[in-house]
């Protein structure tokens, strides 16, 4: 029973770079009620910006807190700018619009850029730098705790850290979330709506961002469509949590994570996708407003 | 400006058709994953064909005529795999096929090869079912039965290990026929399987999978995937502790492994077709010209390139007329051929028949261990 320890450890690992991303599409869709499936793509983009960042830098050669802050400035600013780019070019010229036109577009941008990367980066994965050293913290026969899988999770606490501070402490956070409660009232009470999306998709693409340094970390392989599987399993897990809401994305990333370890660990691992879209459809039947989403009655 | 370019590319299709149609050349396909998850089997495998199509060239082509090889990428996919064959076939003419590394997509193409009646050599696709697409079907490697038997022989014999856990891309062709036979005849000689576990290639989280066989405490763990994959799997594994020792077959040869794998891949052992440190004087001197070419070590799959595309030039040369029937035919009676990767004898199944080599990884270079016979 010792390897459930070891589990445990690996699924909120994983979890945690789930929820980095959960949250980017759960902020998007409490301001503007889109599904901004671009996010998983702004976020391979951060992973490359960080690569070649800390190959231009030579970052590999010595790796440490140093070079890892400056791998995450750097994706996380690549991706707060594409993130306002895209909002700016494909987005606002549609916020009259119907909803689906949006959608349709957040897939257009997203297929864009997949594959305007393939273009650029070849399609070829790439090897991602060591930008901190890995040495064991815990290393006895049944768990093994690395300096790597730590600072990943302390990162994540981190942005979480910052976010809910972000979100809950200061101006920006209120107009965040009364323009998230009724968008034509917080512009009626003064609220420039305008920079407060702006500001939202920045903070959510940098979460991506940062997110993708850590996956990057974690499994070090990156490539063009490396953005697809792990966009739809946030996805999912922003669902799962209740989309809009910001710690049912968290919570709904944890459980993701740990349930998919599980399933591939103790079941198969031809399962692992299954389940995630499982838990897709079973949320959609049974709960559809999520673990902690607010039932709201659509007024006609 | 969609327009235009979409005449640009228009423009481009038919210029390229224009080229091909010239016909004081002999035309010969290949498909080849140049990108995606296995770039670097495509792009050897090309090298070591354009290796070979330079010789011939050089020495005055065949029967007088100069050799043109029209390469098309698949990306990695086997339906792509599948439709650049048909163009191949369709379009472009051409006489003779050469591809594809992966076996799933040799198989993906095979049968189109076989309707058509254009031979096709597979350089490196080591599943059975591929040469039993049809008569039109060959390959110059060995097959995976033989690749697990010589694996499941050496963890035994040579290393003396018993314990034993498999981790295997459930989805790939390739890699459940090496894991079956790896298996079975592990079991044969003595050995316990103590896990057999599946991951699917595209996943990059192994470490379920590993904390499963960590908890089994096997001395060896047989991963039949191809060398992407391989090095996250070998890299986790470090990671949480797994001390025993990695085994493989031939679709780790990359060389990308290494950097894969952050060097976790080290001291690992797998079966492949040749190995560089080989003193025949025709295996060095294949290295010396590709070197040259390409200032690069050619691994096993620009070997089997450069071999596939000797043995059907030869063909071609023996051949009565330029037509793909006859060439079929010569292929089939290929005997003894004296390849780089070893005597190649195709047999009636339209195998290969050679002996296969046990490598060490060490960074960038393959330390030769065994060579085992058939």
């Amino acid at each position: 029973m010792q390897d459930i320890t070891q589990h445990l450890i690996n699924g909120l690992s994983l979890g945690s770079i789930y929820a980095l991303i959960a949250l980017g599409y759960t902020m998007v869709y409490g301001v503007l009620q889109l599904i901004n499936f671009a996010h998983s793509d702004i976020y391979m983009m951060g992973a490359f910006a960080s690569y070649y960042v800390s190959r231009w830098f030579h970052l590999e050669d010595n790796p440490g807190i140093a070079s890892l802050s400056l791998a995450l400035i750097a994706s996380m600013t690549a991706c707060a700018l594409l993130g306002v780019a895209i909002e700016r070019l494909a987005y606002r010229p549609l916020r009259g619009a119907p909803k689906l036109n949006i959608l349709i577009t957040a897939i257009g941008v997203s297929l864009f850029l997949e594959f305007s990367g393939q273009l650029i980066f070849g399609a070829d994965p790439k090897v991602f730098p060591s930008l901190i050293e890995d040495v064991p913290l815990i290393d006895t026969e049944f768990v093994v705790l690395k300096s790597l899988e730590v600072t990943v999770f302390v990162i994540t606490l981190l942005a979480l850290g910052i976010l809910h501070y972000l979100v809950y402490k200061t101006k920006f956070g209120k107009s965040m979330r009364a323009i998230s409660h009724n968008m034509t009232t917080a512009s009626i009470l003064g609220i420039n709506v305008n920079k407060v999306i702006v500001i939202t998709f920045m903070v959510g693409s940098a979460l991506a961002g940062v997110g993708s340094v850590l996956v990057g970390l974690k499994y070090p392989k990156i490539e063009p469509l490396m953005g697809v599987m792990i966009g739809l399993k946030a996805f999912v897990a922003a669902v799962l949590g209740g989309i809009g809401n910001m710690t049912g994305a968290v919570i709904g990333a944890l459980l993701m994570g740990l349930s998919e370890e599980f399933v591939v660990a103790y079941l198969s691992s031809t399962l692992r996708d299954a389940l995630a879209f499982g838990l897709l459809i079973g949320i959609l039947i049974w709960k559809p407003s999520g673990l902690f989403g607010k039932n709201s009655i659509e007024k006609v | 400006m969609r327009f235009l370019i979409s005449i640009l590319l228009l423009c481009g299709l038919f210029g390229l058709n224009a080229c091909t149609e010239k016909s004081d050349e002999l035309a010969i396909g290949e498909f080849g994953s140049l990108t995606g998850n296995e770039a670097t089997f495509g792009q050897s495998t090309n090298k070591g064909i354009r290796l070979a199509l330079e010789e011939a060239n050089l020495a005055g082509g065949i029967k007088g005529k100069k050799l043109k090889l029209i390469t098309y990428d698949n990306q990695g996919k086997p339906d792509e795999a599948a439709s650049v064959v048909k163009r191949l076939i369709t379009q472009d003419k051409v006489l003779a096929i050469i591809g594809e590394v992966a076996s799933s997509r040799s198989l993906a193409a095979a049968p189109i090869a076989q309707q058509y009646k254009v031979p096709m050599i597979s350089p490196s696709s080591t599943s059975p079912k591929v040469t039993a697409a049809g008569n039109y079907i060959f390959r110059v490697c060995f097959i995976d039965p033989f690749q697990g038997k010589v694996m499941a022989k050496f963890m035994t014999e040579n290393l003396k290990l018993k314990k034993v856990a498999i981790l295997r891309d459930v989805k790939n062709e390739y890699s459940v026929g090496l894991a079956d036979v790896f298996a079975k005849e592990a079991v044969a000689k003595g050995a316990e399987v103590l896990a057999d576990l599946s991951y699917q290639a595209g996943d990059i989280d192994f470490k379920a999978q590993l904390t499963q066989i960590k908890s089994k405490n096997p001395e060896a763990i047989f991963i039949p995937g191809y060398y992407t994959e391989v090095g996250l799997i070998t890299y986790q594994a470090r990671q949480l502790g797994i001390k025993g020792v990695f085994l493989g077959g031939d679709g780790w040869d990359s060389n990308d492994l290494e950097r894969n794998s952050k060097k976790a891949v080290n001291g690992s052992y797998y079966s492949n077709h040749y190995s560089t440190e080989s003193t025949d004087p025709k295996v060095q001197e294949f290295i010396q010209k590709y070197k040259a070419k390409f200032s690069e070590v050619p691994d096993a799959m620009a070997a089997l390139g450069y071999d596939s595309a000797k043995i059907l030039f030869a063909a071609m040369e023996r051949a009565s007329e330029m037509k793909p029937e006859q060439i079929r035919n010569e292929l089939a009676k290929t005997q003894d051929f004296s390849g780089v990767t070893g005597n190649i004898t195709i047999d009636a199944d339209r195998n290969a028949i050679k002996s296969a080599v046990i490598v060490q990884v060490e960074g960038d270079a393959r330390k030769f261990i065994a060579n085992i016979a058939p």
